[in-house]
């Protein structure tokens, strides 16, 4: 598309009633060719990205909302979210920690997390928040050096277009899924990672993240490659609760190893759940996906979901270098009304490919959750190998668990294992743990943090222990 | 210390304790006897606090204190430990980390603080070689893939280190083999003392042979018909329950 033509679309934009005097950088609620247009223009892509984009939104056109999973929500209408809007001003966020809602600070004391960063989480406008500047900088100093490439999304299609145009949308096709279409549409937030070959990435990419993730957007969009013999260790979320304005939540992550390299993604995702009855809880909506493209790559996925009303998420593997390994493991908490439809995907192309699937379910109060997972053994997989296993621990009589695993076996030489346990959180166990003087609650999160031991274990260190805290919290007053 | 008075007690609507009367002084240690569902497992589960259990009458009290009103957790707190015929098993969750936090659960209720962790060590490693137990013992999941005897050394070891004013011990000899129980029972013996009370049930004689009790009990449908020294327990070994049914027939 010429810019001309592109400017015109923006300015029309403006003709159907953009309002200037609201604020400058918000377009109102609606979506089509001429909304994404103006994204693109905002964010001052090159021509090819907006082409790119409009692709994906024709193709989303055309596609219809998944009903298969498990899950029971309201039509999403799509015209009334607005796809666009600039960064709160500093002047519109709480000026300390005084303004913030106490409940909110109170859970990050349970959580432990660090006085310095409640602030950037709580939304305190940055300046206000001491420290976090200069921390970022430090950062960034060490992985330059290290010449591993870390920021926003936007940046890197300016400054590095040519690795963000050979990769993005490598893994995750524009039409690859309703979700995954409209957010390759519209998307304007999320990380770029490019580690070069033979680098070891100085650092877990977590801790930045953390106090940048205060501002995570409605469609992020995620990218992540690992060169030859290249590793990295990425943390996305946080364990603090986050609230946002917008509902819906459609990110897409996509992760390519080439030979030898090494990716490991850990996620601890606490969205707000919504009331108790579900009312205004984050719908999330979500398609990771890595790509083991060299032999011998691994790619491991770990993740602690606990929040949103809904959650919507496969993390997956397309395990095609040969003896290359997919791993997930994954621990999800319901309480309330939550809904979480999640598992993975592991398609073994190459020879020699290997995978493992943990997964821990925890239902509490009212909440409904499944585990959906595919293991798929491609003709040229010789002797590929899978294992899975699926526990899920139900807290009360009023929620419910369910396993769906699907395997398709197209080669002989392939073992595939699948185990899979329910239980009820054992009156026995809760006795036992009472009768030795441990209150009820204590002696839940106990049977429950040893339920998901093989989970937490895969977590950076920091992390597991937030995580465990975490799990403490949702689950706050389940039982009794 | 332990005072039980006319206890009758319904689980799933068919009464099993029928009116059970037992006073238990410091220092002392019982035996309660008798055949197969008796109640015997039921009065311990009943005074732990465990649910299922319906009092439909009488009470008991624990120094003084109405125990029925209590919670399970309290109870304990309040120094009664009951050590199961069963130990459940605990997926994931070290064996150290269960004593520790049974442990400073005690403390915190008394107002004291958490115990410091070298000092935890020493006091759980005493102990588990007392038990005869590896150090491996701590880092494995509570009972998850313990033999028999690993369950009820370890039921012990608890003791050991809860120190409990009241100890009850629900077929503590059940599964064990000559060796093992010569451990347990070295283990138990080293509770006794002035303010402590054991209160142990079995089916047989031979726990009896090391652990020699100050009282045994016979229970039978729910009451104790009979009560006597040690020299009960021989003489039920010798002849069985059936005289004792006669006896309090007549």
């Amino acid at each position: 598309m010429a810019s001309q033509e592109m400017e015109e679309l923006v300015s029309r934009e403006y003709t159907q009633g953009f309002v200037t005097d609201i604020e400058s950088d918000t377009v109102p609620p609606g979506l089509d060719e001429s909304t994404i247009a103006f994204i693109s223009n905002k964010k001052g892509e090159p021509e090819w990205m907006l082409e790119w984009r409009l692709e994906a939104y024709r193709q989303w056109l055309t596609m219809t909302t998944p009903s298969w999973a498990h899950l029971d929500y309201p039509p999403i209408d799509y015209q009334a979210i607005s796809y666009y809007s600039a960064p709160k001003k500093d002047e519109d966020r709480p000026q300390s920690l005084d303004e913030v809602d106490p409940k909110l600070l109170e859970t990050y004391e349970k959580l432990g997390i660090p006085l310095h960063e409640r602030a950037a989480l709580a939304g305190v406008a940055v300046d206000a928040v001491f420290d976090s500047v200069s921390v970022t900088t430090t950062f960034k100093d060490k992985l330059a050096e290290a010449g591993v490439i870390f920021c926003s999304i936007s940046e890197a299609i300016r400054e590095y277009p040519e690795l963000v145009r050979q990769y993005l949308g490598s893994v995750v096709p524009q039409g690859d899924n309703y979700f995954a279409a409209l957010n390759s549409a519209v998307f304007t937030d999320g990380s770029f990672v490019y580690v070069p070959e033979g680098v070891e990435c100085p650092m877990e990419l977590s801790t930045y993240f953390r106090i940048n993730a205060a501002n995570t957007g409605q469609f992020e969009r995620t990218l992540i490659v690992c060169d030859k013999r290249a590793q990295v260790s990425y943390l996305e979320g946080c364990t603090a609760p986050q609230r946002d304005e917008n509902q819906l939540h459609a990110a897409v992550v996509e992760l390519v190893a080439l030979e030898d390299a090494n990716i490991k993604y850990s996620t601890v995702q606490n969205w707000y759940p919504g009331d108790e009855n579900g009312k205004g809880g984050i719908y999330n909506f979500v398609t990771k996906r890595g790509d083991c493209r060299g032999d011998r790559s691994k790619i491991s996925w770990t993740q602690v979901e606990t929040g949103s009303a809904i959650t919507w998420k496969y993390p997956s593997c397309m395990l095609r270098g040969k003896d290359s390994v997919g791993e997930f493991y994954s621990v999800a908490v319901t309480n309330g009304r939550q809904q979480a439809d999640t598992g993975t995907k592991m398609i073994h192309i190459g020879e020699g490919t290997r995978s493992t699937i943990i997964s821990k379910g925890i239902a509490a109060g009212r909440s409904d959750q499944a585990y959906r997972g595919l293991v798929k053994v491609g003709p040229r997989a010789k002797n590929a190998r899978n294992f899975t296993q699926c526990d899920s621990l139900l807290i009360g009589d009023r929620c419910g668990a369910h396993t769906f695993p699907y395997q398709e076996i197209g080669n002989n030489s392939a073992t595939v294992e699948h185990e899979a346990t329910t239980s009820k959180i054992g009156e026995d166990q809760l006795f036992y743990c009472q009768a030795r003087g441990i209150s009820e609650e204590d002696a839940v999160n106990m049977i429950v943090n040893g339920f998901c031991k093989d989970v937490f274990q895969e977590l950076p260190m920091e992390f597991a222990v937030e995580a465990e805290a975490l799990l403490n919290v949702t689950l706050e007053g389940a039982v009794g | 210390m332990l005072e039980v008075k006319d206890l009758h007690v319904t689980v799933e609507g068919s009464e099993i304790l029928k009116g059970l009367n037992l006073t238990v002084n410091p220092g002392e240690v019982h035996a309660l006897m008798g055949p197969n569902g008796a109640g015997k497992s039921t009065l311990s589960a009943v005074i732990a606090g465990k649910d299922g259990y319906e009092v439909t009458s009488g009470e008991v009290l624990f120094e003084g204190k109405n125990l029925l009103e209590m919670e399970i957790e309290e109870r304990a707190l309040a120094g009664i430990l009951l050590g199961f015929q069963y130990p459940v098993e605990i997926p994931g969750v070290k064996n150290i980390y269960l004593l520790k936090a049974a442990l400073n659960a005690q403390r915190v209720a008394r107002g004291e603080e958490e115990i410091p962790a070298p000092e935890f060590m020493k006091l759980v490693r005493e102990q588990l070689s007392f038990m005869k137990m590896d150090g491996s013992f701590l880092q494995r999941a509570v009972n998850e893939g313990f033999s028999g005897g690993e369950k009820k050394r370890n039921e012990i070891l608890q003791m050991l280190v809860l120190q409990p004013k009241l100890a009850m011990l629900d077929e503590i000899d059940s599964g064990l083999d000559i060796d093992a129980m010569k451990v347990v029972a070295e283990g138990i013996n080293s509770l006794r003392n002035a303010d402590r009370a054991i209160l142990m049930v079995t089916h047989y004689q031979r726990l009896l042979e090391h652990i020699v009790p100050d009282r045994v009990h016979v229970l039978v449908d729910g009451r104790i018909v009979k009560s006597g020294d040690k020299n009960l327990a021989h003489e039920l070994e010798a002849r069985g329950y059936e005289w004792v049914l006669e006896e309090s027939a007549a």
